[in-house]
């Protein structure tokens, strides 16, 4: 197994918030990895600042061994690094397929006098509904995401972020806000992505899908990776249970 | 048609194309601009001079809205990095600077303007014609940028900055091609206005100037190229043919943004989209 994504010594201070604490990880090469912590471990922060929104200080990130730390988020996305967000952002004023489609023009938008004169989007539009279908949304490319509920938006984000024919995927809370059936089958939805041989990390709250379809777990807690290993190993690890444990005994007392 | 007539044509031409100029940049990229009158004075300016010391018409033209278009480069550059409401008051100050700067050039005719720039020489049906001509040029050029991949970026752009860059858009390299391209547009109706008066003031190109331009676009419906384009020819027709408004044009353009921005945010365009939806609907 090769690296494709690594993460090296990162570190992010939000103010006096120590958001992340010299992190590291390395992501294998067709590996789906579970990003698992308590509220505010720093799990999004960590997304953040593999896409670069957020610079990490100290730390670098490598992408199928090419440095990007220096990269912006646009050239990052470009380079292979797709996300979808904890909440999700669609484009309000295109319909879902357009905002699939655009991200699948992706070669044709980098270089912005070309875009001025490129008009034919046959292909994109195709690719749009190709993906629109995997994700289990066909019936609704026309739509406004406005009009979309969150089930829908959810897996528009997965849509859209596959459109851009990443290395890896980055997914926050993809099943949050699902009820049972729909979260099952979205992370159904993941799994069969990562057969296909897609390279993913997945943050969820939702502990049992992790558990059933992550065989390896990274565990954060106040920015600290506190384990990382098998899934099984991790969830019987007694730091990991006492971070979850500490957190809800705290949230009792409050 | 008389020359009254003609020059009321050249005049709305002029305005519209500066008003599609500014939905460039504004609706199309999302970006608000509260200082475009500088640009058209840039191109204004820059083409008097030009013919006043002998250049052609369409060479000085052409130069002004070179100009304005280098002058709207260094001013993205510099203030296409922050947030939209920064980017308006930043706006405004360089309508302001522009126009402080030239009330104290003597090379410019400080406080008096420019007088005697040169006739055009192509008679007044010409010049009407030429600014007519350009102005459709402008509207084609908005409404090819729609249809391209780059207006679908500007779009996601004008939509959400953070989504369009997690896209793998280069959001400022967007933002000021938007920029460049609409203020090399209002620098060229800044030419042709200078010729079409002769004569040029610091105030033609103020704080006023760029407020009116913006209310064309917001009231004729911000995006929307025959919004903008129906807008700029209403409010600028308006004054001139009722006379007695004339005096009362910022309130009655105040009034309009006021009405429009309560009862219809789309402006012309998008209550006629919803107009024609609910007779559509109706039958
Ligand atoms: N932009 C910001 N400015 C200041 N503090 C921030 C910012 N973003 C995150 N934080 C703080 O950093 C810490 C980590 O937040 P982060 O969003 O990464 O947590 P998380 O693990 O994703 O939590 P959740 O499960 O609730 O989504 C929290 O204490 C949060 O309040
Ligand atoms: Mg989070």
């Amino acid at each position: 197994m090769t690296a494709l994504l690594e993460v090296e010594g990162v570190g992010v201070r939000f103010g006096g918030i120590q958001a992340l604490d010299d992190v590291s990880f390395a992501l294998a090469e067709g590996e789906l990895l579970g990003l698992i912590g308590p509220n505010g471990a720093g799990k999004t922060t960590m997304l953040r600042a593999i896409t670069g929104v957020i610079r990490p200080n100290p730390g670098r990130i490598r992408l199928a061994g090419a440095d990007i730390t220096d990269f912006s988020t646009d050239r990052r996305a470009r380079t292979g690094l797709a996300l979808t967000h904890q909440i999700v952002k669609p484009l309000r004023a295109m319909t879902a397929r357009d905002n699939v489609a655009l991200a699948a023009g992706h070669a044709k938008t980098t270089n912005v006098l070309a875009a001025l004169f490129a008009i034919d989007r046959t292909k994109e539009l195709a690719r749009a509904d190709e993906l629109l279908r995997l994700v289990g949304i066909e019936n609704h490319a026309d739509a406004m995401p406005s009009t979309l509920p969150l089930g829908a938006l959810k897996r528009l984000e997965v849509a859209r972020a596959l459109a851009l024919d990443p290395k890896v995927l980055l997914l926050d809370e993809p099943l949050a806000g699902l009820n049972h059936v729909e979260a099952a089958r979205l992370a159904d939805t993941i799994v069969d992505l990562n057969r296909a041989g897609m390279s993913i990390v997945l943050i969820e709250h939702n502990l049992g899908e992790v558990m059933r379809i992550c065989p390896r777990l990274m565990v954060l807690d106040n920015g600290r990776r506190i384990a990382m290993g098998a899934a099984k190993t991790v969830m019987e690890d007694p730091f990991v249970r006492a971070a979850y444990l500490g957190r809800e005994a705290g949230d009792a007392a409050a | 048609m008389g020359s009254y007539e003609l020059s009321l044509v050249t005049l709305a031409a002029i305005y519209v194309m500066l008003a599609l100029s500014l939905n460039l940049i504004t609706g199309f990229c999302g970006q608000i601009s509260l200082g475009h009158a500088a640009f058209f004075g840039a191109g204004a300016y820059a083409a008097a001079l030009l013919t006043k010391s002998g250049w052609p018409l369409a060479p000085a033209l052409v130069s002004g809205a070179v100009l304005a278009a280098a002058f709207g480069f260094v001013v993205g550059l510099a203030s296409l990095r922050v947030r939209h409401d920064f980017l308006a008051i930043t706006t405004m100050g360089v309508g302001f600077l522009f126009i402080g700067f030239v009330r104290k050039q003597q090379g410019l005719g400080g406080e008096l303007g420019l007088s005697g720039i040169p006739d055009h020489g192509l008679g007044p049906w010409g010049l009407a014609a030429l600014t007519v001509t350009l102005a459709a040029a402008t509207a084609a050029l908005s409404l090819h940028i729609r249809r391209v991949w780059a207006g679908q970026a500007f779009a996601a752009i004008a939509d959400d900055e953070d989504t369009a860059r997690a896209l793998g858009i280069d959001v400022m390299r967007y933002k000021l091609t938007a920029f460049v391209l609409g203020t090399a547009l209002a620098g060229l109706a800044g030419g042709l206005f200078a010729h079409f008066t002769r004569f040029i003031i610091p105030d033609a190109f103020g704080f006023t100037v760029s407020i009116s331009i913006l209310a064309m676009v917001i009231i004729g419906g911000i995006g929307s190229t025959w919004g903008v384009l129906a807008g700029a020819v209403i409010l600028t027709l308006m004054p001139e043919l009722f006379r007695f408004i004339n005096d009362y044009k910022l309130l009655l353009y105040g009034g309009l943004l006021l009405l429009v921005m309560r009862f219809a945010p789309g402006g012309l365009a998008g209550g006629i989209a919803a107009l024609t939806a609910r007779l559509r609907g109706a039958t």
